[in-house]
């Protein structure tokens, strides 16, 4: 059925009819699967593939892996060879234990950094606010291959090589730059008339930024505290620099620096690592997706 | 409660001076409304007396005490906003006592003050809602609801109802007025809207760019506008101004308009021979008549009901007439307007200002 004809027989048949067109064609089946289950699927596809493949050779016997004759997206006897190994013959647990402990202190600490500096620049409207929020942001484009360097001289002059604290103040120097402006962005959609009301309430400024400014603005924590999270989970330079001892390493570096010998590759170990690495990100974005796509859309509705 | 007093005041914002020198007494327990077109600094200058916006140059004191210096918490004052400012994660009981909390007032008290507001504006069966789930008027009475509860010196109300529908605006403007005559405490007001100016106010300023242009109760600046500004603005219709040179010559004093016409000098108007002046009538002054009178076409007719409105045209210039009776003109008629000298203004053209006896 063409749109003219459509729209004729509508005109016939009277306006409710007319009133019942609009977007419905979209809802007949073949066009549904074409213009939603389609696209949908590529997406679905290409985004889950990585973790298929990781999945599959995690739990892969090497034989197999390296056969050329075995189907490569099947298993055809699985094994937990690689997970014992990965477990019990590697320090992979303590990796994960002090990634943790590094991303979940380094995100607290930015997190308190940021929305002081934000609420200052945004709200306080000191004198040179706007060039402190201009150079906020340009830091954050300093590019950290560069930043390692005077840095990695900073960590041994304190003392703090080969710990996870050096990662913990290191990370800030990333993470801050960039909450601050994500949470300068989200604090400007607070209607200012809800500050100046608490202001003539009796509120200090402290008061108004934890009971109206912070309350209102839990999305945009949310997003800023997942961000700074995955920043620090997934972080690889400052972690290879500052860290030598394998009781002390996170997991990207860890699993590289020990399941890759040379020219040998431990795939299966590797994978299985890389999986259980990336699965509590996975699980922490599912839970508070809603929050962080309105969090970086802004706007809080009366 | 307590006066508040505006000397002299004067506010810079970079190199744009929007209030300048402004003086205002308003009394104890007075419903003062500050009125004027957009930009003429009324909202300026409610912000600066709740301590919002720095004040340049002059004084504002509340109760007698100069508060240019005092933080807006330790002003005493309440103050409603245009989009009412609700927090959207508090319950109206929350809204209602967040400033009573912080002011570390008992449980028992907090909870007695909130509940005499809440009988007050007829909320208390909606204490418990959240402000997302209120109509508009709900919400603006919980605007006002937080700020009685806190019983201060002064309410501001800053264009409190310009978010409301029209008859919603009318109902709470009665509700204002009302609540202030049980309250009986001072309040400044700010509108746009020269209504609800003269329906709600004890007195009225009128404000342009940045100064005073009159300062009166709402009929004293109905009757006696002291220039063309106040005239045009307060009253709707609007008042009609037209032109004319003055003759004060001869045996009966008048005001000679182009293309012949005369009509007599205003009863309270005094006039230089051959000055330029502008004949002000309203609306609701003119008369359908003859003799000395107006020559004019009439353009349109719109019957209201109680009144008919006619637009004519008099020398180009367009003039509105309010009229009791049912009209019987018709578009295209040629028709007499008698001003009613009683009440009929006479301003300088050059200047706007008043021209009386």
């Amino acid at each position: 059925m063409t749109a003219a004809h459509e729209t004729q027989a509508g005109v016939a048949a009277g306006r409710a009819v007319v009133d019942t067109q609009g977007m419905n064609y979209l809802t007949s089946l073949p066009r549904r699967v074409v213009t939603v289950w389609v696209p949908l699927s590529v997406f679905v596809v290409v985004l889950l593939f990585p973790f298929y493949w990781m999945a599959m050779t995690a739990f892969k016997p090497d034989a197999e892996l390296l056969s050329r004759a075995a189907n490569p997206f099947w298993i055809h006897s699985p094994t937990l060879a690689h997970v014992k190994h990965l477990l019990f013959e590697t320090a992979y647990p303590s990796w994960l234990w002090n990634t943790v402990v590094v991303s979940v202190v380094a995100t607290v600490i930015s997190i308190f950094c940021s929305v002081l500096a934000a609420y200052a620049i945004e709200r306080l409207r000191f004198r040179g606010s706007r060039y402190v929020g201009m150079a906020i942001f340009l830091a954050y484009l300093v590019p950290p291959s560069i930043l390692f360097i005077p840095l990695a001289t900073m960590v041994t002059e304190l003392h703090l090589f080969d710990t996870r604290l050096a990662l913990i103040l290191t990370y800030p120097t990333f993470l801050i730059p960039f909450c601050t402006w994500l949470l300068m962005g989200y604090f400007k959609s607070i209607p200012l008339e809800l500050e100046e009301c608490a202001l003539i309430d009796g509120a200090s400024r402290l008061q108004i930024l934890i009971r109206i400014v912070l309350p209102l603005a839990v999305p945009g924590l949310i997003s800023a505290g997942i961000f700074a999270f995955t920043l620090s989970w997934n972080e690889f330079i400052y972690a290879l620099t500052f860290i030598s001892s394998s009781e002390v390493k996170t997991v990207p570096v860890g699993v590289v620096t020990e399941l890759v010998e040379g020219d040998i590759y431990h795939w299966g170990p590797l994978m299985a690592g890389a999986l259980f690495g990336s699965l509590p990100v996975a699980i922490l974005y599912s839970f508070f997706v809603e929050y962080y796509v309105s969090g970086l859309t802004g706007a809080v509705k009366e | 409660m307590a006066g508040v007093t505006i000397t002299a005041v004067r506010k810079w914002f970079g190199s744009t001076q929007v209030i300048r020198g402004v003086d205002i007494e308003i009394a104890d327990g007075e419903f003062c409304v500050l009125v004027g077109p957009s930009g003429c600094g009324k909202s300026t200058l409610l912000r600066m007396i709740a301590g919002l916006e720095q004040i340049t140059e002059g004084e504002i004191a509340i109760g007698g005490k100069v508060v240019n210096r005092v933080l807006p918490k330790e002003r005493d004052i309440a103050m409603v906003f245009q989009n009412y400012a609700l927090y959207p994660h508090m319950t109206v009981r929350d809204n209602m006592s967040f400033a009573l909390k912080l002011a570390k007032l008992g449980r028992d008290d907090i909870e007695k003050r909130v509940a005499r507001a809440a009988e007050i504006l007829a909320l208390s069966s909606y204490l418990d809602r959240y402000p997302r789930q209120l109509s508009g008027g709900q919400r603006q009475r919980v605007a006002m609801g937080r700020a009685i509860v806190r019983d201060p010196q002064v309410f501001l109300f800053d264009e409190p109802l310009s978010n409301l529908d029209a008859k919603l605006r009318v109902q709470m403007r009665t509700e204002i007025k009302e609540l202030h005559q049980r309250l009986r405490t001072t309040s400044i007001y700010v509108t746009h809207d020269q209504i609800e100016a003269m329906t709600m106010a004890d007195r009225i300023v009128v404000m342009r760019d940045g100064i005073v242009e009159q300062i009166g109760d709402p009929l004293e600046l109905y009757d006696t506008p002291v220039n063309t500004f106040v005239a045009g603005f307060i009253g709707s219709p609007a008042m009609n101004l037209v032109p004319g040179i003055a003759r004060t010559g001869g045996a009966s004093p008048g005001v000679e308009f182009e293309g012949g016409a005369r009509l007599p000098l205003p009863r309270t108007a005094r006039a230089v021979d051959g000055g330029r002046v502008l004949y002000g009538m309203r609306p609701e002054h003119c008369m359908l008549g003859s003799g000395a009178s107006l020559p004019a076409e009439v353009v349109v007719v719109e019957p209201t009901g109680a009144d008919t409105q006619l637009f004519c045209r008099f020398n180009g210039q367009e003039l509105s007439l309010l009229i009791r009776d049912r009209a019987t003109c018709r578009p295209g008629d040629r028709v007499a307007l008698v001003p009613d000298l009683d009440r009929a203004h006479l301003f300088d053209a050059a200047s706007g200002a008043r021209l009386a006896a």
